[in-house]
């Protein structure tokens, strides 16, 4: 915007500064790499190069099945939450009706109130309400840790696919049923590819944040689930694994390239949105 | 925000003779998550909320409400008021280093960070955000415990070691790393807006730099301080993961309290869920805080 006159300001000790948080921000992650691969499992000396805490952890049954309980939640979760969180935001941003300001703040709660309560007022509903309605036949389960999980992944999802539908032209659609397109032809053909970047980066966050969930799963879970932070949490609390420091770099490697996917999709609609007149 | 909202029902021309009527179509967009907030979030809300009125409530017994006994047990008892309050403390100390760690931080990717590679420097800033939040706590458990990363470099160097583990200092750390790449985001984003001509009139104007960082550069980017200070507090008041995997046992925080009450050994649910009203009234009351301020600086400018 304003030209470059950066050598001329006199702050120059914040780029030391900064040099000095991106080491902060790192530190963990290099830690946690570094002794995966250390053959001591205790000391925080270097005892020479193993790949052993990899294989243990690969072979270890608990983990790989918690990590699938993991994802299977994060996938319907996410997929569920896709649809409905969706179909709200575009339908907040077509209607006024009375009550609107009280649905939206609903809507957008669970990105305010700390996990700790919703947790614990999902595990009161679950035990004093729906478990008996239903007569055991709702138990708490993988369905309930679902059930739980989409409705933040709903917040997130909405938030940002407003954001998108807030930039994008409301006369397409318009045009589309001028043209003779029913509502949901125009929704399908018109609105949605529009909506696909947001919706698609919407759903990696909440993707991000019911794999990494460990208040709202360990309330809601009951005995038969176990998630990864669930295991991951019950591990650590006793001391440290170095088969967890193997996990964290898998793990960090996954969100690592979950978010390179998001930051690339956002780019490129980015740049189409840009390179449009 | 919502500008196609008058003009969409006056539509009806065309779908008059379609199969899915118009006025089924909010029904059709809201309903769904409207049923599923209601159910998850709302009735459960309520509930909590009854609960917090019945004192010494077991798993299995009858809800009775009968008063206020859980809240004034939170401000009665000496154990309780000290974990508010260190809930607090925690949440505003930390608030007090993301705030002095990030702005800095900001600042430079902001504005003395060629254009071209902002972006890239923000996103790498805020990277490990994205992994797991466990595992984070777990890494500084590994580099602060005593013969953990931190004290081997400490007794290499010829000095002596902490015992920082167990001990709130551990949190802050934890905390703020936890934190400290939401208050860079929301920073940038306000940093990045500063109109640097105003510096340069103020320095040509003979003001020093510092003069004009606290004449010019903070009063701009005020919203964009009350706004990340609101997250992290929030946010910090919040936290379960932290303070129960590096505070020890002398860390109790609410949301420590609030888990041991439905989880733990000592249950009472009743007092668990006014604690948890309390953690959402506060967090409301800093919400309400934030928009009173933020009208009034918006109205000034």
């Amino acid at each position: 915007m304003t030209p470059s006159k950066s050598s001329k300001f006199p702050f120059t000790w914040q780029a030391g500064f900064t040099a000095l948080m991106f080491g902060f921000m790192y530190l963990p992650i290099v830690v946690l790499a570094v002794f995966s691969f250390n053959e001591s499992p205790y000391s925080a000396g270097w005892k020479g190069f193993t790949w052993k805490w990899y294989e243990k952890f690969f072979s270890d049954s608990r983990i790989l099945s918690a990590l699938a309980d993991s994802l299977t939640i994060a996938f319907l979760a996410v997929a569920i939450a896709a649809v409905i969180g969706t179909l709200m935001a575009v339908g907040l941003s077509r209607y006024r009706f009375p009550g609107k300001s009280l649905y939206q703040g609903v809507a957008f709660l669970p990105l305010i109130i700390p996990d700790i309560s919703i947790a614990v007022a999902t595990l009161v509903f679950l035990a004093s309400i729906a478990i008996p309605l239903s007569g055991g036949l709702i138990q708490l389960s993988l369905g309930t840790v679902v059930a739980a999980h989409v409705v933040f992944c709903i917040s997130y999802i909405a938030l940002v696919v407003s954001t998108r539908l807030g930039n994008i032209n409301p006369n397409l659609e318009e045009a589309a049923l001028d043209l003779g397109a029913t509502p949901v032809q125009a929704f399908v053909k018109v609105l949605l590819p529009e909506l696909a970047p947001a919706i698609i980066s919407g759903c990696l966050l909440a993707f991000v944040l019911s794999m990494d969930d460990f208040l709202i799963s360990s309330f809601t879970a009951g005995g038969g689930t176990n998630t990864l932070p669930m295991e991951i949490f019950s591990r650590i609390r006793t001391g440290v694994k170095p088969d967890i420091n193997a996990l964290s770099v898998v793990l960090i490697l996954a969100s690592g390239l979950i978010f390179g996917a998001a930051e690339y999709i956002r780019y490129r609609s980015e740049q189409k949105r840009m390179s449009k007149p | 925000m919502s500008s196609p909202a008058s003009t969409s029902p006056s539509e009806s021309t065309v779908s008059k003779d379609l199969a899915t009527p118009r006025w089924l179509e909010p029904f059709a967009l809201l309903g769904p998550a409207g049923i599923w907030l209601g159910l998850m979030l709302v009735i459960p809300a309520l509930l909590i909320f009854e609960l917090s009125l019945v004192p010494g409530i077991r798993p299995g017994e009858v809800v009775n409400p009968s008063g206020l006994e859980n809240y004034f047990q939170i401000f009665r008892e000496d154990v309780y008021r000290q974990v508010v309050w260190r809930s607090l403390g925690f949440a505003l100390g930390t608030t007090a280093i993301c705030l002095a760690l990030g702005f800095p931080v900001a600042y430079f990717i902001a504005q003395m960070v060629p254009k071209k590679w902002r972006n890239l420097v923000l996103v790498g800033f805020v990277l490990p955000l994205w992994t797991s939040s466990l595992l984070r706590s777990y890494a500084w458990i590994t580099i602060l415990r005593p013969t953990g990363v931190l004290n081997s470099f400490l007794t290499s160097l010829g000095l002596p070691a902490l015992d920082i583990l167990n001990r709130p200092p551990a949190v802050f750390i934890g905390m703020s790393y936890s934190l400290l790449p939401y208050m860079v985001l929301i920073l940038y984003a306000s940093l990045e807006k500063l109109d640097r001509r105003l510096l340069e009139a103020a320095a040509d104007l003979g003001a020093n730099p510092l003069q004009s960082f606290w004449k010019v550069t903070v009063p701009q980017s005020l919203p964009g301080i009350a706004a990340g200070c609101l997250l992290v507090f929030i946010t910090g008041l919040g936290d379960f993961i932290d303070p129960e995997l590096l505070g020890g046992a002398s860390s109790m925080t609410m949301a420590r309290l609030i888990y041991n009450q439905f989880l733990g050994v000592t249950r009472n649910w009743g007092f668990g869920s006014a604690l948890s009203m309390m953690i959402v009234l506060a967090v409301s009351l800093a919400i309400a805080l934030l928009l009173k301020y933020g009208d009034r600086s918006s109205a000034n400018l």
